[in-house]
C-alpha cells in the first residue's frame, strides 16, 4: 500500500470512510511527517496536534458507530493559511503585529472546515499578511521549496504549497490577491484554485486587499481541489461580496475531465503572456502543455488581451491602497504588539512606535504607496486609473469569453528562484505575479495545474487556466483532463519526482 | 486664557452678513448596529455591546443595516430629498483610538439623499426654508472617557478608557446647504432648524433625537462676510453644541467674536472651536498644522445600495406632516398664541400635552402642568421632560380631580411630585398620604373662626373695606389644614364672617 502520507485527499477520505484506515491514524502519519521534515520546510507556524486528533477521534467515531461521514473529505488533514481566523488558535498572518493573537471567533471557511469535519493540522507561514511572492517576508522565517531547500516556494502562500510537496499535508487553504495561491503551487508543483471572486467567503479572512482576495483550495490533484471547493465556498450572510448563487458543479467536472475528452472545448492562449522576461523552459513547457489540450481534443485559439499588461501597475496601486485603510487597524491599543507604552507617551506615539516595531519592509511600503495614492490631489490620477484599468481588464477578458471557454498562460515567468535572490528587489518580486494578477482584477476564477518540470532546470513549472466568473467547473475540466494526459504521457506524476527531504 | 472681545450684536449686523452650515448627527433607534448584529442601546456595562464587526477584529466584515437603510431614506425624503438610485459607502480614514478600524465607514461623493430643504417656523410664525445638501449613512465611534484631567479632556488626562458600545451605531450626517439671509435672526433660524429636525425625527420614530445623550449631536459652521460681499468669509466649526439653547448662543457668539475679530482688521483661523455650556462661549480646539486629509475611497467590503423606485414609493407614503405644517395646525386647533406656542415646543412638551388631552384632560391645563411645573421639576431633578416617571394619564387624573375639587392646585403638584417620586398612581398617593381637601365646612368655619380671633387687627381692615387683607387669614387657613383646604372656600368663608 502507498505511504499514507503520499496519497491523495480523495483516497485517504475512501479509505476513512470505509473504515480500512482511521482518521487519527491518518492524522498521526501527517504529523509524524511534519515532525519529521518541518524543520527543513519551514511550512507550518502552527501545528495544533491535539485540535487535530480531536476531529479525527470524532470521524473514527461516527464510521464506527455507522454514522455517514459530514463531508466527502471528513477526516482528511489539512493544512491553514495563518491568515484564516481560528478560533483558540493563534493566527499570526505571518506578522509580528499579531504574534501571540489568539481570534475569539473562526473565519467562515475554518467554520466550514471543522462542519465537514476536515481535519486541521496547523496553520502555514505566509509572506507578512500575504504581501509577497516567496515567504520570505513572514516575520517567523521563510519557508523553503521541498524540491530544491534553497528555494522560494512561491508566495505568499508557501507555506501551504509547500506542506503539500513535503507531504505533510493532502490538503490546503490559501488565499489569492495577486497569485498567492497560483504562483506557489506552480513553483511546487502542486494544484492551486482561486475560486470565483465572492464564492469563498471573507469573513475571518484578515483583509489584505479586500477587493481582490479570495480563500481557495490547494492540493496535489485538480480532484481534490475540487473536493475541497465544494466544502469551502457558498454565500455567507457575513460577507456583503459574497455571491448568492449555487456553487458550480466541479467536482462533476473534475469527474468529467478525467474522462480525456475536451473536444468541443474552445481553449485561448494569451498572447501578452509570452517571450521576452519567461524562461525559455517554462515557455516550452507551457507549449507543451497546449499541444496535449489540443490532443485531448481541444481547439486552440491565440486572444488578445491588450490591457493586460497593465495589470500589475493598475495592481500596485488598487492593492496598496486598500492595504494602507485595512491594516490601519493595527494600532496597539486592542491587540497586537505594542511597544513604548510606558506611562509617558501618548496613544498616537504607542500606535506609531507599535506600527514602526511591528510591521516589515514590504508591508511598509505597501501602506505608504496606498497612503500616497488616496491622498487628495493624487486619487484620481492613481487609484482612479488603476480603477480604470481594471473595467479594461474586465473588458478585455469579456471579449475573449466571447472567443473561448477558457483561457491559458504559464502561472509565472519562471520556476522557483533562489532564496534571498529578490528580496533587495521588489520590482522583479512583484513580476512573479504577472500572469496570475489579471483574474484577481476581474474577480474571475483561475487555477494552477502542474505542466511538468522545466527542461533547463528540472523545477515544476505550473499551467494557468482562467474561467469567468460562476464557470469555475470549466477550468477543473480541463486542468482535470490536462493532469491525467500529463501523467500518461510520463508514466508518472510530478510530485513522484521530488527529491527526498 | 482671556475672554475673547466680542462686538455688540447690533454693530454686527450693520457691518456683516452671517452665513451658517448646520451640520447634525443623529443616531437611528434601530434594533442592531449599521454593520453588526450587536444590540443598539444607549449605555450598558463598557464593551459588552461588541462583537468581532465593530470591534473591528481582524478578518471581520461589515453587513449594512436594512433598517437604517429605510429610516437614512424616510429622513432623506421627509427632508424632500432625492434619493440616490444607486449609492455606496467610502471609506474615511483616520486614526483614533475610539474608532477601531481607524476607518470611519461612511458616505463621502455619493449620499443616499440629496438637495432638498426643511422649512422651519420662526418664534413668530414666520417660515423659513432651509436647504439640505445631503443625508448620509454612517457609523458612530466609540467613546474615550479621559480620567485623572480636571475636565475631562485628553489634555492633561492620566489615562484613557475605550468603550466600543457606541461603535458601529448607526448615524445619518444631516448636512444644510449655505444657510443666507437671515440676518439678524441666523442664531434663531439656528436654533429652530436643529428643533424641526428634532421633530421631524420624532414625528417619523427613527431616533430618540437626546441632545444630552449624544443622540444627536450639531455642529455649527458659521462664517460672516462684510455686507454687501458675495463670497463667503472664513468659516469656524462649532462642536459640542448640546442643546436646543446652546444652537442658538453658539452661533450668536461665534458671530460677535468673528465681527470682533474682522472689526479689529483680524482675519477669521478656519478651526475647530468647542462651546462651553457653562459660560457660553467657545474655545479654539487642537490647532491642526494641516488640514486633514481622509484619503477617502469606496468601501471595498460592501456592495452598493441600491433602493428600489418602488421601495422608495412606499416609504414615502408613511410620512409624517413636516414640522412646521404641524405647529400650524397645532396653534389652530389649541387656539394658541405665538408665544404659547413657542413654550410648547421649547420645552418639548408637545407630544406629553397631546397624550394628556388624549387621556381626557382640557388643553389649557394639560399645557400648563407640564410646560411649567413639570418642566421645573425636570430641570429640577435634570432630566428630559418625557423622561420624567410621570405618564400622561396621570397626569391627566391629576387634573381631573382638581375639577372634581378634590385636589387643590398646590395638593395637586404635591401629588405629583410624590408620583415622580415613585410613590404611585395619584389616586395612591392620596391614599396613603391622606391628602384630600378639606371640604367639611363646619370643620373648616371652626379653623376659620380661630384664625380669624387669632388676628382681630386684620379682621378690622377687612370690616374698613381692605378686602384684600383676608390672604393673610387664608393663609393661615391653609397653614392649619396643612394645605388641604380649597382656598376658594376659605375665601368665601372669611368675607362672610367679615361683613
Amino acid at each position: 500500500m502507498t505511504e499514507v502520507t503520499r496519497m491523495t485527499a480523495a483516497e485517504l477520505a475512501a479509505k476513512i470512510h470505509a473504515g480500512e484506515l482511521s482518521a487519527v491514524e491518518v492524522t498521526q502519519a501527517h504529523l509524524d511527517r511534519i515532525a519529521k521534515v518541518d524543520d527543513q520546510v519551514r511550512a507550518f507556524l502552527h501545528v495544533d496536534a491535539e485540535g487535530a486528533l480531536e476531529t479525527a477521534r470524532k470521524v473514527d467515531e461516527d464510521i464506527a458507530a455507522g454514522r455517514p461521514p459530514a463531508s466527502p473529505l471528513a477526516g482528511v488533514p489539512l493544512a491553514l493559511k495563518d491568515v484564516l481566523t481560528t478560533k483558540g488558535v493563534p493566527t499570526t498572518c505571518g506578522s509580528k503585529t499579531l504574534e501571540g493573537w489568539i481570534p475569539p471567533y473562526d473565519s467562515t471557511v475554518r467554520r466550514k472546515l471543522r462542519e465537514a469535519d476536515v481535519v486541521v493540522l496547523g496553520k502555514t507561514n505566509m509572506d507578512e499578511f500575504a504581501m509577497g511572492s516567496s515567504t520570505e517576508n513572514s516575520a517567523f522565517g521563510p519557508t523553503h521549496n521541498p524540491w530544491d531547500t534553497t528555494r522560494v516556494p512561491g508566495g505568499s502562500g508557501g507555506g501551504s504549497a509547500a506542506s503539500l510537496a513535503a507531504f505533510e499535508a493532502p490538503l490546503a487553504i490559501g488565499t489569492d490577491t495577486g497569485g498567492s495561491i497560483r504562483q506557489p503551487a506552480a513553483v511546487t508543483g502542486t494544484v492551486g484554485v482561486k475560486p470565483t471572486y465572492g464564492s469563498v467567503s471573507r469573513y475571518g479572512l484578515v483583509a489584505f486587499s479586500s477587493s481582490l482576495d479570495q480563500a481557495g483550495p490547494c492540493a496535489r490533484t485538480v480532484l481534490d481541489a475540487a473536493l475541497l471547493h465544494e466544502i469551502i465556498a457558498g454565500h455567507d450572510p457575513l460577507d456583503s461580496t459574497s455571491i448568492d448563487a449555487p456553487v458550480p458543479p466541479v467536482v462533476a467536472a473534475a469527474k468529467q475531465g478525467l474522462d480525456g475528452d475536451l473536444s468541443g472545448v474552445r481553449v485561448g492562449v494569451v498572447k501578452e503572456f509570452q517571450g521576452e522576461g519567461y524562461q525559455p523552459g517554462v515557455l516550452r513547457s507551457f507549449e507543451a502543455a497546449v499541444q496535449q489540450l489540443r490532443d485531448l481534443g481541444a481547439e486552440i485559439v491565440e486572444v488578445s488581451c491588450p490591457h493586460f499588461v497593465y495589470a500589475l501597475p493598475a495592481y500596485y496601486l488598487i492593492n496598496p491602497s486598500e492595504c494602507s485603510s485595512n491594516l490601519a487597524r493595527f494600532d496597539a491599543m486592542r491587540y497586537g504588539l505594542r511597544v513604548g507604552d510606558d506611562g509617558t507617551r501618548s496613544a498616537e506615539e504607542v500606535m506609531a512606535l507599535s506600527r514602526e516595531a511591528g510591521f516589515g519592509a514590504e508591508v511598509k511600503r505597501r501602506i505608504m504607496i496606498g497612503t500616497y495614492a488616496l491622498s487628495a490631489g493624487y486619487y484620481d490620477a492613481y487609484y482612479g486609473s488603476a480603477q480604470k484599468v481594471r473595467t479594461l481588464i474586465i473588458r478585455d477578458f469579456e471579449s475573449a469569453y466571447e472567443k473561448v471557454d477558457v483561457l491559458v498562460s504559464p502561472t509565472t515567468p519562471t520556476t522557483a528562484f533562489k532564496l534571498g535572490e529578490r528580496v533587495d528587489d521588489p520590482m522583479a518580486m512583484y513580476r512573479a505575479d504577472l500572469c496570475t494578477i489579471p483574474a484577481n482584477l476581474a474577480g474571475n476564477a483561475a487555477l494552477s495545474v502542474p505542466s511538468g518540470l522545466s527542461d533547463d532546470d528540472g523545477l515544476p513549472v505550473g499551467l494557468q487556466v482562467m474561467a469567468p466568473a460562476l464557470a469555475d467547473d470549466r477550468m477543473y475540466r480541463v486542468a482535470a483532463a490536462y493532469e491525467k494526459a500529463r501523467d500518461a504521457a510520463t508514466g508518472r506524476g510530478v510530485l513522484d519526482q521530488i527529491p527526498e527531504l | 486664557m482671556t475672554a475673547a472681545t466680542l462686538l455688540p450684536y447690533d454693530e454686527v449686523l450693520e457691518r456683516f452678513d452671517p452665513v451658517l452650515g448646520l451640520e447634525v448627527h443623529v443616531e437611528l433607534n434601530t434594533r442592531t448596529k449599521m454593520f453588526c448584529g450587536c444590540v443598539n442601546e444607549f449605555g450598558g456595562e463598557p464593551n459588552t455591546h461588541v462583537c468581532p464587526t465593530c470591534l473591528g477584529l481582524p478578518g471581520a466584515l461589515p453587513v449594512v443595516n436594512g433598517k437604517a437603510v429605510e429610516s437614512a431614506i424616510r429622513i432623506g425624503l421627509a427632508l424632500n430629498c432625492t434619493i440616490a438610485e444607486w449609492c455606496r459607502f467610502a471609506r474615511k480614514n483616520y486614526f483614533y483610538p475610539d474608532m477601531p478600524k481607524n476607518f470611519q465607514t461612511s458616505q463621502y461623493d455619493e449620499p443616499i439623499a440629496y438637495d432638498g430643504y426643511l422649512d422651519v417656523m420662526l418664534d413668530d410664525g414666520e417660515v423659513f426654508r432651509v436647504g439640505i445638501e445631503r443625508a448620509h449613512m454612517e457609523e458612530d465611534t466609540g467613546k474615550s472617557v479621559h480620567v485623572g484631567g480636571a475636565t475631562g479632556r485628553i489634555h492633561g488626562a492620566e489615562h484613557s478608557l475605550l468603550d466600543y458600545n457606541r461603535a458601529g451605531v448607526p448615524l445619518i450626517e444631516i448636512v444644510t446647504k449655505p444657510i443666507e439671509g437671515a440676518g439678524a435672526r441666523a442664531p434663531e433660524v439656528a436654533r429652530a432648524y436643529v428643533t424641526a429636525l428634532r421633530e421631524l425625527m420624532l414625528a417619523l420614530g427613527v431616533s430618540d433625537v437626546r441632545m444630552d445623550q449624544g443622540s444627536m449631536r450639531c455642529d455649527a459652521n458659521v462664517s460672516l462676510r462684510p455686507k454687501g460681499q458675495q463670497e463667503f468669509g472664513t468659516r469656524t466649526e462649532t462642536k459640542n453644541v448640546n442643546s436646543l439653547r446652546s444652537v442658538e448662543r453658539a452661533v450668536r457668539y461665534e458671530m460677535q467674536r468673528q465681527a470682533a475679530v474682522l472689526a479689529g482688521g483680524g482675519t477669521v483661523v478656519q478651526e475647530t472651536r468647542h462651546f462651553q455650556e457653562a459660560d457660553g462661549t467657545t474655545s479654539p480646539g487642537r490647532p491642526k498644522e494641516t488640514s486633514e486629509d481622509y484619503r477617502y475611497f469606496p468601501e471595498p467590503d460592501l456592495v452598493p445600495v441600491a433602493p428600489s423606485r418602488e421601495w422608495v414609493e412606499e416609504l414615502r407614503k408613511t410620512l409624517p406632516e413636516p414640522p412646521w405644517k404641524r405647529r400650524k395646525r397645532i396653534q389652530e386647533e389649541w387656539q394658541l398664541t405665538d408665544e404659547e406656542l413657542r413654550d410648547l415646543f421649547n420645552t418639548g412638551a408637545v407630544d406629553l400635552v397631546a397624550a394628556t388631552v388624549d387621556a381626557g384632560a382640557p388643553v389649557d391645563e394639560a399645557r400648563s402642568w407640564w410646560v411649567q411645573f413639570l418642566t421645573q421639576q425636570a430641570n429640577a431633578r435634570g432630566v428630559e421632560l418625557a423622561d420624567l416617571a410621570i405618564t400622561p394619564k396621570q397626569v391627566a387624573r391629576v387634573i381631573e380631580l382638581i375639577a372634581e375639587g378634590k385636589l387643590t392646585n398646590k395638593l395637586g403638584r404635591q401629588v405629583v411630585e410624590a408620583v415622580l417620586d415613585g410613590e404611585g398612581e395619584p389616586d395612591e398617593v392620596i391614599e396613603a398620604r391622606g391628602l384630600k381637601v378639606v371640604s367639611d365646612d363646619a370643620e373648616l368655619s371652626r379653623i376659620v373662626d380661630e384664625a380669624l380671633a387669632a388676628q382681630p387687627d386684620v379682621v378690622e381692615k377687612i370690616r374698613g373695606g381692605k378686602v384684600q387683607a383676608a390672604g393673610a387669614i387664608v393663609g393661615a387657613v391653609m397653614k392649619a389644614t396643612r394645605g388641604q383646604a380649597d382656598a376658594k372656600r376659605v375665601r368665601e368663608l372669611v368675607l362672610e364672617r367679615c361683613k
